[in-house]
């Protein structure tokens, strides 16, 4: 009885249950089963937006892991990406590395840097841990040209589609399913650490760092352990990129990209997983959604050339408007829609002087 | 000899720029991280103006000189002043946000083509020979004597008139400083006012040294870590971390590897960052330290 006054729950074993109301898991079938039967009947285009979205919320859920639930900031996720992607494409051009090699060296590698970029949050907080993740994110995306220009592929690092036991992942739809599976994961996964003992110790960190060591709560533990997994995950999700785009680049990893994530998790709304899959899904169909409104438009030929600029410009004002008038973001908005229907036909007002 | 005059103007384009991190941050804990897309700005501003005035250079670039900082006190106004009392990380974001807007806008409104201000305005830039034939730029020369100006008139400003003393108050304790009648909004503005006034000050001088297109962004952020390591609120900090960066920056880029350029002050700003997080010169109680 999720919404209902009170708590019900008894036993361990209800406790551990994800879905307990009839309804929850009649439209948690409905959606599974929607998924898993989009791609039969959708265009390729719809099967490419699906299949960006699955990769980039594992990001997104990661970053979420670490900046919504243990408080840290990071500026630099576009640089964890950047790493994965490039161990998966200098292990395929070095050593013809199968996938089944270059996945879970991202992973090492990924957890590697996630400690090194959690190292400065023992010591700094704030402000000062956000500017350190920027500066390692053009650290390690430095690292990543340097290997380009060096080995003469200056334009960047082509792959082969990845092939296990003799089966090749090639078709936009094959995919689908692989990258469907990867997100439900790590969706699952995240939820599941947040209910652990881990997920418990992060938000006590975010709420106050005193208190939860007073807690028993070993405080810098916890923090590298944030910044280990959330960047182990981006790192692989990198490496799933690379193989998706069949392509690694440094352009690709700017630092537009790590303010992307951030927008996600602020649009989103911060400190909640379903923010996190909200935000992805927002913020990779904006410039889908701004194309369509500009060939919609009567508009002269030349402003498809500076389609660009137009998603740049309607991005920052989309999270400029979230931060000033929706600080919880689309969960905010998803939880008032929510209580309007259950309270009707009683309003819900706000109490007086919370915002 | 060429080597320490490109030190010399490198520190000098760090430090026109930084010096508007520190205003901003000293005033209101704030930190800009649109403070590169603020040149840009400034930038294109001198470009328009100078397009609609050819005739007189000096009024164009006074004119965009002052739309600057009009730029400044409305982003302040608009947006920042609702920010004012929400988390700091809010603020940060929003001003991340904002840069992002006012880079794809100013593509929007003056095209992504590489720009050269120098060609409307009708001014030329010769090179002039110093000792030990090390050469210079015109515009260079007159970058370090503004940097100079700028400064002097800082530090005159924020230590001897009313409005630099009160932005100094407001920024030590913003609570007390209100409760002696200072006008919170009225500095902070002007702060933001100033601080994009620089800025653009500095774009402009970059963009009429070597053209102007987007990139400019990059040396913005670049002069971030020169602020922070001399200590986000101090005024002088700044100079001595613009110089150090530049110093470390210059002699990299010359023995090391040229790539190099776009990496060095984050890598210095990162063992200052692990040393002494505090700056050279920044108040050390005030940082958020664990």
């Amino acid at each position: 009885m999720a919404n209902a006054s009170g708590y019900f729950r008894t036993s361990l074993g209800e406790d551990l249950v994800l879905l307990d109301t009839r309804t929850q898991k009649y439209s948690c079938a409905i959606f599974c089963a929607l998924l898993l039967f989009a791609p039969f009947v959708a265009k390729p285009l719809f099967i490419d937006i699906a299949n960006q979205v699955f990769l980039t919320a594992i990001g997104a859920l990661a970053l979420m892991l670490v900046t919504g639930f243990a408080g840290q900031i990071s500026l630099g996720h576009a640089g964890l990406l950047a790493a994965g992607a490039f161990t998966a494409g200098i292990l395929f051009k070095e050593f013809a590395a199968p996938i089944w090699v270059t996945l879970p060296a991202s992973a090492c590698i990924g957890a590697v840097l996630g400690l090194i970029f959690g190292l400065p949050s023992l010591r700094l907080r704030g402000l000062y841990l956000a500017v350190s993740t920027l500066g390692l994110h053009f650290i390690v995306v430095y690292v990543g040209g340097e290997y380009e220009t060096r080995r003469g592929f200056s334009t960047g690092i082509a792959l082969d589609p990845p092939s296990i036991g003799g089966w090749s992942l090639s078709d936009g739809r094959a995919w689908y399913f692989v990258l469907l599976a990867f997100a439900a994961g790590a969706t699952l996964f995240s939820i599941n650490l947040l209910r652990s003992k881990t997920g418990r110790a992060w938000r006590a960190l975010r709420s106050n760092e005193t208190v939860a060591e007073a807690l028993g709560v070993h405080v810098a533990g916890h923090k590298l352990l944030a910044f280990v997994i959330s960047s182990t995950m981006t790192s692989m999700a990198g490496c799933l990129f690379a193989y998706y785009r069949s392509f690694v680049s440094v352009e690709a990893f700017s630092l537009f990209l790590s303010i992307q994530y951030v927008a996600m998790v602020i649009i989103g709304g911060l400190g909640s997983i379903l923010g996190a899959l909200l935000g992805t899904v927002f913020v990779v169909l904006l410039p889908y959604i701004v194309e369509w409104v500009t060939a919609i438009l009567p508009l002269t030929a030349s402003i498809s050339g500076l389609i660009f600029a137009i998603n740049h410009t309607v991005f920052g004002v989309v999270m400029v408007l979230f931060l000033l008038f929706e600080p919880r973001g689309l969960v905010g908005i998803w939880q008032r829609l929510q209580n309007y229907f259950l309270l009707w036909p009683f309003r819900q007002t706000p109490l007086p002087g919370s915002r | 000899m060429q080597l320490a005059v490109n030190i010399v103007v490198l520190a000098a384009i760090y430090a026109l720029i930084s010096c508007g991190y520190v205003l901003i941050y000293r005033v209101s804990r704030v930190l800009n991280l649109a403070h590169g897309e603020l040149m840009l700005v400034g930038a294109y501003l001198l470009y328009s103006t100078a397009s609609l005035l050819g005739g007189s250079p000096v009024t164009a670039v006074a004119m965009a000189a002052v739309l600057g900082l009009l730029v400044g006190v409305l982003v302040y106004v608009l947006l920042m002043r609702r920010m004012t009392g929400e988390m700091v990380l809010a603020a940060v974001l929003c001003t991340i946000a904002l840069g992002v807007m006012l880079r794809g806008a100013t593509v929007l409104i003056w095209s992504a083509q590489v720009r050269h201000p120098m060609e409307a305005l009708g001014w030329s830039n010769p090179s002039l020979v110093l000792i030990g034939d090390a050469r210079i730029s015109l515009i260079s020369a007159i970058l370090i004597g503004a940097t100079a100006v700028v400064y002097a008139a800082l530090f005159g400003f924020l230590g001897f008139t009313r409005w630099g003393i009160r932005m100094r108050a407001a920024g030590q304790n913003p609570l007390l400083a209100s409760q002696r009648g200072i006008q919170l909004h009225g500095v902070y503005a002007l702060a933001w006012g100033l601080s994009t006034f620089t800025a653009g000050l500095a774009g402009m001088l970059i963009s009429l040294d070597s053209g102007l297109d987007g990139t400019m962004t990059m040396i913005g952020l670049k002069a971030f870590p020169a602020a922070l390591v001399g200590g986000l609120d101090s005024l002088a900090g700044a100079l001595i971390g613009s110089a150090i960066i530049a110093i470390a920056e210059v002699l990299l880029i010359q023995f090391v590897n040229p790539l190099l350029s776009d990496v060095v002050p984050f890598f210095v700003l990162l063992v200052v960052l692990v040393i002494r997080p505090w700056g050279l010169f920044g108040s050390k109680e005030e940082l958020d330290r664990v």
